[in-house]
């Protein structure tokens, strides 16, 4: 083995830029879980009464199920009696407005990129940002609300349209869909909650942004995303976490919802903290993501850049229940070091001629393990269903791993499924080309990674892009040198 | 400009290079040639850089610098340029993209400003005229579904954007049919000049017949064996390699 492969071992060596922490009061509930712990959360939240009940529900239920491991990870038992279930800024005062926040906590987003500032916001985009267990501030509302969309935390949502909340909070995963749903349904803390009525075209891009600061703490925030008919929304989520050495748990759901001919767009930039070379601390990130195509010709896109996090456990998934409605998923799934990530989608086609599309490009280094877990399902009544998979690994040095698991079932016989799959290993006379045009061997690496995994980077918001371009160079630098 | 002095080098512990020794000034052309596993295309790896290869003796001195400290894109940088016998493709990586990279890698290593996307674009349709380069190439990912020919001229385009001191073109008439040959010799003689040099490294004559060198070296057995002007071609075409080769065994050559 030569050069390269040292190079490699030693781009993989990055630093993580998000590692903070802000030093501000926190409001947090004690450690451990019981019944007092959701009703705690509940009564914090001046939760009506059926909310709280539904918590409730989630939780005896959450007592019955145990831990899921089929998933390709290895990580130590959690103890899910010494996490603290909520966190919350201690906010010096009442806020009237957005000029009112903490400048300590304006001081984290500015710090992260992330202006509060609707001004110095980058135009087109607004912003609900969510620290630890609650919303701190979400950007342009009013203007918003005069299209008659709402942008709001989901707190706020139940108070303000507890109506929305009751017919859609849990209808795409159930509380009981699994055990980290469940979990989730019982302590979630706050989230986004958007909703974009009859024929409406969402001007501009919504994001949140998620970031944990509290030592010790769980996020596990739900995000609900509704599209009326003939109505469009492009959507952008966040996240970033202190460096600690213990490992935090990130369990969150998003449910999206598109009526007839509406479309919702879907784009995560996930960088949650890593861990540390050796694999000491970092965020389990236990996602579950599901969006459904209740109407027709709906479309749901999913499109992610994971790069951080020590475990990613997620699939992205679309319910195509509309006749002629869209399911995509493009992912960029990066793991360095010790990270391990178990990602990919489903596919459920119902309607007739349903579409799904399925790009899936890992990238592995260091001595990291990357798994593509996906499922296309064909239903008996989805009639000329099509399914266009393709999933490429990109390994960068030869202790990590690369794993491809496809699930395929088909239970109408004119359905199209097409598969392919491909692994490669960034070739040192790519590096050495690169090289001899001037080209260093980080910048190639970026180069190379970036070309590779342009189809995926092609679908986010551009502003978003070129954040994506550079967080997977920072992923990957020292893994070739 | 560059000054090999008992250049030894070996892969895997076997010695391909066994004591070069040669002198290129600037302005001058000389071509390399030799039979197959003569060490031609080693001798332009180890100039550019390639890690594979291991200088186990000797010394490479270019403009006053000892080539051998300096890492590949550091080579590049000063001013040496190599191009492919075999160029990688990178999928998804445009052409442009990437020239636009490198240039600005070098500006950088040169210590000067970047250039912009307009300047960087007048410059590119002017030396697209020199190597009669099709702008769809451009636009499409490096080298990624090239032809042969198509490769060899995007490395010649990429040679006229850097503007190299001096150029290695090794065994860039393989493949390529007689028109492909002469748009790339004319794209080298075009970018000719006082203060540059290049060696040709070609396993045949025919492209000597394009650029024309001013001296000629042949290469066997990890050394040069005989050198000449560009007449020792003809004589070597004429003759074959089993020419040399029974010379050496005579003892009469070196």
């Amino acid at each position: 083995m030569s050069e390269n492969i040292k190079i490699l071992e030693e781009i993989t060596s990055s630093e993580y830029k998000y590692g903070f922490e802000t030093k501000i009061e926190a409001d947090s509930a004690p450690k451990g879980l019981n019944e007092d712990i959701v009703k705690f959360i509940s009564a914090k939240k001046n939760e009506p009464q059926w909310l709280l009940e539904w918590r409730l529900k989630a939780y005896r239920h959450w007592l019955t199920l145990t831990e899921p491991h089929w998933q390709n990870v290895n990580y130590p038992a959690i103890n899910y009696q010494d996490i603290i279930y909520y966190s919350a800024p201690k906010p010096k005062v009442k806020l009237n407005s957005l000029d009112e926040i903490d400048p300590e906590l304006k001081a984290t987003f500015d710090k992260l990129g992330i202006s509060l500032d609707e001004q110095k916001r980058l135009s087109g985009v607004a912003v609900d940002a969510v620290m630890d267990s609650v919303s701190v501030a979400t950007t342009y509302k009013g203007k918003l609300a005069e299209q008659g969309i709402i942008f709001c935390s989901l707190s706020e949502a139940v108070q303000e349209h507890p109506e929305l909340i009751k017919k859609y909070l849990g209808s795409v995963v159930p509380m009981t869909d699994n055990y980290f749903a469940a979990l989730n349904s019982a302590v979630f803390s706050d989230g986004s909650f958007v909703y974009i009525p009859k024929g409406v075209r969402c001007p501009m891009e919504l994001s949140t942004y998620f970031r944990i600061n509290a030592a010790n703490t769980g996020q596990f925030e739900r995000t609900l995303i509704v599209a009326e008919d003939s109505s469009y929304v492009s959507y952008l989520e966040g996240c970033t976490a202190p460096m600690r050495d213990e490992n935090q748990l990130h369990a969150a759901v998003v449910e999206l919802i598109a009526m007839d001919n509406a479309e919702i767009k879907y784009s995560t930039v996930q960088n949650w903290y890593p861990g540390d070379k050796d694999g000491k601390g970092g965020i389990y990130n236990f996602v579950t993501k599901r969006g459904i195509c209740s109407g027709v010709n709906s479309k749901i896109s999913w499109t992610q850049v994971e790069t951080g996090s020590s475990i990613t456990w997620k699939y992205p998934s679309v319910i195509l229940k509309g006749d002629n409605s869209i399911g995509e998923f493009y992912s960029v799934a990066v793991t360095n070091n010790m990270q391990q990530a178990d990602t990919g989608t489903k596919m459920i086609h119902i309607g007739k001629n349903t579409k799904s599309r399925i790009v899936s490009k890992g990238i592995s280094a260091g001595k990291s393990q990357n798994s593509y877990r996906g499922l296309v399902e064909v239903m008996k009544r989805a009639e000329n269903a099509r399914n266009f998979s393709q999933c490429d690994s990109l390994l960068m040095g030869d202790k990590c791993g690369a794993h491809t698991f496809p699930y395929i079932e088909v239970k109408n016989n004119t359905a199209t499924v097409e598969h392919e799959a491909t692994t490669s290993k960034i070739g040192e006379d790519q590096i050495f080309y690169c090289n001899q045009r001037g080209i260093g061997t980080e910048a190639a690496v970026a180069l190379i990674v970036n070309g590779y995994c342009k189809e995926v980077l092609n679908q986010l918001p551009m502003e978003f892009a070129v954040e994506a371009q550079k967080l997977l160079a920072i992923s990957l630098e020292g893994s070739v040198g | 400009m560059l000054k090999i002095k008992d250049l030894k080098a070996s892969v895997d512990g076997k010695e391909i290079l066994k004591g070069i020794n040669l002198e290129v000034k600037a302005g001058e052309v000389h071509a390399i040639m030799g039979p197959n596993g003569s060490g031609k295309s080693t001798l332009a790896s180890v100039l550019a850089g390639r890690a594979d290869y291991e200088v186990t003796g000797g010394s490479v001195e270019f403009l006053g610098k000892n080539l051998l400290d300096l890492a590949p894109e550091e080579r590049a940088g000063e001013g040496v340029f190599l191009a492919f016998q075999y160029p990688v493709e990178i999928p998804g990586v445009s052409n442009t993209n990437f020239l636009k990279t490198a240039v600005n890698e070098i500006r950088q290593y040169r210590k000067q400003e970047p250039l912009d996307s307009v300047t960087f674009l007048n410059i590119m349709k002017e030396k697209m005229k020199l190597v009669e380069i099709d702008q769809a190439l451009l636009k499409r990912s490096l080298n990624e579904g090239f032809s042969g020919g198509e490769k060899k001229r995007n490395e010649i385009f990429q040679m006229a954007m850097l503007e190299p001191k001096l150029s290695i073109l090794d065994e860039t008439d393989s493949g390529l049919d007689i028109d492909a040959l002469r748009i790339v010799a004319n794209g080298v003689n075009k970018l000719k000049s006082k203060e540059t040099a290049s060696i040709v490294v070609t396993h045949y004559q025919r492209l000597l017949d394009y650029i024309v060198p001013d001296f000629v070296h042949v290469l066997y057995n990890g050394r040069i064996v005989k050198s000449g002007t560009k007449e020792l071609a003809f004589e070597l075409e004429e003759k074959g390699y089993d020419w040399i080769k029974n010379e050496v065994k005579a003892g009469s050559a070196v």
